[in-house]
């Protein structure tokens, strides 16, 4: 009965902090502006399937792919598991499941045991990868301190998840044997009817319930922890990724169109008599801040996984420049944590805008060395969009500011006034008269 | 090359073009990029298809313009071209930038343009396709040549076949490069690069693109945009290599000896 309660009591409050986190990340994501009419992606089911589901783009990199697909499969499956200990919790009971998915149940558990099996040895992989091997996308400066912190402990927690089903099911396996009215059968077990009897044979039934519950506990536990812990990880992408491929447009060439600026150059070029409306203040164009991006913006910050496939590709990162598409999502997260921390303070948005701006974090040194290769975006295995955010405080600064490089003026002014991004003297079709 | 007429020229004599061609800045301007617009004029008159320019009358697309962030410099320009285009009532276009290709594709739907443009490698695929252009192939025999995909023609809009299929009719052997197509590796002109200094780095994009060109042992590298062949040109130079940089409609000339 006191097992029961505590769960109970467990599950609520940290389902409750958790949910209340989480709902901060829904109000810091509609930070963001409405989308443009031309900036909405119609909703798209097959690339949530293919791409968010099926990791489709994941496979771009092969070995990589291969071991975050252990993980991810062992964590989907788990959680039929999860519902077990879930009911068993509540009601009281163990294994509910073992009588009601009978004769199904063996072998269900034995192969969420070998997929934990095979995300151990993924762990165990991608720890030595971050820390030994230092592959390079994963050691780059924007990952110092936290992020780094960040990508281990998920590795660690998860062995501590593994340690936890392992140490259950090993000491049950021995159990259902001692202690048959109470534990009952589960059939054999793909690892652990080997593991349990190597590791606990010999103990006795007391010290076996003991590391049964404290196994059972463990796995429960660190799923509230991690529950909890994805608010502030990169690891918000195995929810948010499926939203935001669904949100994706998979149309590249175009640049959301700036409807106010078109209409004033039509009036301007005598092409629609509407007269546009003056203003007391200047118009702010492009992103300045959190506010200035879209919603889907920023959803995109907060469901980037920090892979760094796409600064791995950028032809700017290559070749030393400071740009990295990789940190430019990930500025636009700590910003909009930024601006919701403030909001929680109580102050106005108006108020924390002011003085700061995504600008602190994203340098012009940053935003001008992009080509617009479009590299970041194919790469994206959750179809992220770096570039869109670059292109939007570039128009910040330039239209609103008037800044950015100077080298650009005699090509604005030539288009302008001549139609051609050179100054020239010949005519247009001089070629044709030679 | 016999003459080239404008739009104008074409309409005043009553006829209308079966394509019309858009040339861009720099196969306007550029002298490099002026003898790639001119063997695509030999391939158009090789073929004799009625083809028209728009002349004095075209402007930049504002690519440039807009990708630097400019929407106004880029709206003044991109209006008064579809302005122009829709009074000719051009329906039909091919262009040899793919910068250009993009943007009339692309960003002009919006403002009210809306056209049927193929990039000339789709185009002259097409011609070969259909058999309209004969290819006499063998041309290249035992000359390594590899292809540089432009971002705006491949990435962008996804045609990675079409200049291969034409590199596959002039006979050529084509040696992938280790980024190519959806991996392919900017020029660094793109996003109005071309027009400004780099920021500080260790070193310019073309230059590691070249690096990777050269890793190949090709003598020839094959592109599709006129600012790629700028870009890799330098590349050459700065890196003291004798590869050559062509436009896959040149290699057609030469094949051909138009
Ligand atoms: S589009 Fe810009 S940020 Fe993205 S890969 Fe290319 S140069 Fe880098
Ligand atoms: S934007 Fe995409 S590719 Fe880049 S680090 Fe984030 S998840 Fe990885």
């Amino acid at each position: 009965m006191i097992q029961q309660l505590i769960f109970a009591v467990l599950t609520i409050v940290a389902g409750w902090f958790a949910f209340s986190n989480f709902f901060k990340i829904r109000r810091n994501i509609l930070l963001g502006r409405e989308l443009e009419e031309n900036e909405e992606a119609s909703g798209n089911w097959k690339n949530v399937f293919l791409i968010a589901f099926g990791q489709k783009k994941m496979f771009k990199r092969f070995v990589p792919a291969v071991l975050h697909l252990f993980i991810y499969v062992a964590f989907l499956f788990t959680q039929i598991e999860l519902i077990e200990i879930f009911i068993d919790g509540i009601t009281g009971k163990h294994r509910i499941f073992a009588s009601a998915l009978s004769p199904f149940y063996g072998f269900l558990i034995s192969f969420i045991e070998i997929l934990s099996v095979l995300a151990f040895v993924a762990t165990v992989i991608f720890l030595w990868r971050r820390n030994l091997l230092k592959v390079p996308r994963l050691v780059k400066s924007e990952m110092n301190g936290w992020p780094t912190l960040d990508g281990n402990l998920i590795l660690i927690g998860e062995i501590l998840l593994l340690l936890g089903i392992f140490t259950m099911n090993g000491t049950d396996v021995l159990l259902q044997k001692l202690d048959p009215s109470h534990f009952p059968s589960t059939g054999n077990l793909a690892v652990s009817s080997f593991l349990g009897p190597f590791l606990f044979d010999g103990l006795d039934v007391g010290t076996l319930k003991i590391l049964e519950r404290t196994g059972w506990w463990l796995h429960f536990i660190t799923i509230l922890g991690f529950l909890n812990y994805l608010p502030f990880s990169k690891h918000l992408h195995i929810f948010l990724a499926f939203p935001n491929v669904y949100y994706s447009k998979e149309q590249r060439g175009a640049m959301e169109n700036m409807p106010q600026i078109m209409n004033e150059v039509k009036s301007m070029m005598g092409l629609i008599e509407e007269e546009t409306p003056m203003t007391e203040e200047l118009p702010e164009f492009g992103a300045k801040d959190v506010n200035g991006l879209s919603w889907k913006n920023i959803l995109e910050a907060y469901t980037c996984t920090e892979c760094g496939r796409c600064t791995s590709a950028c032809p700017a990162n290559i070749t030393g420049k400071k740009l990295s598409p990789r940190k430019v999502m990930m500025d636009v997260r700590d910003r909009a944590e930024e601006v919701g921390k403030e909001l929680d303070k109580g102050v106005a948005l108006e108020e924390i805008i002011k003085d700061t701006s995504l600008f602190d974090r994203i340098t012009e040194e940053e935003l001008f060395a992009c080509t617009a290769c479009n590299a970041c975006v194919e790469e994206c295995p959750v179809m992220i969009n770096p570039l869109d955010v670059i292109l939007q405080m570039r128009r910040y600064k330039i239209l609103t500011e008037a800044g950015g490089p100077s080298e650009w003026l005699p090509m604005f002014t030539s288009i302008e006034n001549s139609g051609s991004v050179w100054q020239v003297s010949d005519a247009r079709d001089a070629w044709t008269k030679e | 090359m016999s003459k080239v007429k404008t739009i104008a020229e074409m309409k005043a004599e009553g006829k209308s073009p079966e394509v019309f061609f858009w040339v861009g800045c720099a196969g306007s301007f550029d002298a490099r990029a002026q003898r790639v617009t001119k063997a695509l004029v030999k391939i158009l008159d090789s073929v004799g298809i009625d083809y028209a320019i728009l002349g004095s009358e075209e402007s930049c697309t504002g690519d440039p313009a807009r990708r630097a962030g400019n929407e106004f410099v880029f709206q003044m320009t991109a209006l008064q071209n579809i302005e122009t285009l829709n009074m000719y009532e051009v329906k039909k276009m091919i262009t040899a930038c793919p910068h250009c290709f993009n943007t009339i594709k692309n960003d002009y739907p919006a403002l009210g343009g809306n056209y049927e443009i193929q990039h000339h490698t789709q185009f002259i695929n097409a011609l070969i396709a259909e058999g309209k252009l004969k290819i006499d192939g063998g041309g290249f025999e035992g000359k390594k040549i590899t292809y540089h995909d432009s971002c705006y023609l491949g990435r962008v809009n996804d045609e990675y076949i079409a200049p291969r299929k034409v590199m596959e009719a002039l006979d050529i052997d084509l040696i992938e490069l280790k980024r190519s197509k959806k991996n392919g590796l900017c020029c660094g002109a793109g996003g109005a690069q071309m027009f400004k200094e780099d920021e500080p780095g260790n070193t310019r994009i073309n230059e590691k693109r070249m690096d990777e060109i050269i890793a190949t042992g090709a003598d020839i590298v094959a592109a599709n945009c006129p600012f790629c062949i700028t870009m890799l040109g330098d590349g050459a130079k700065a890196k003291e290599s004798d590869v050559m940089v062509y436009d896959i409609s040149e290699l057609i000339v030469q094949s051909n000896n138009l």
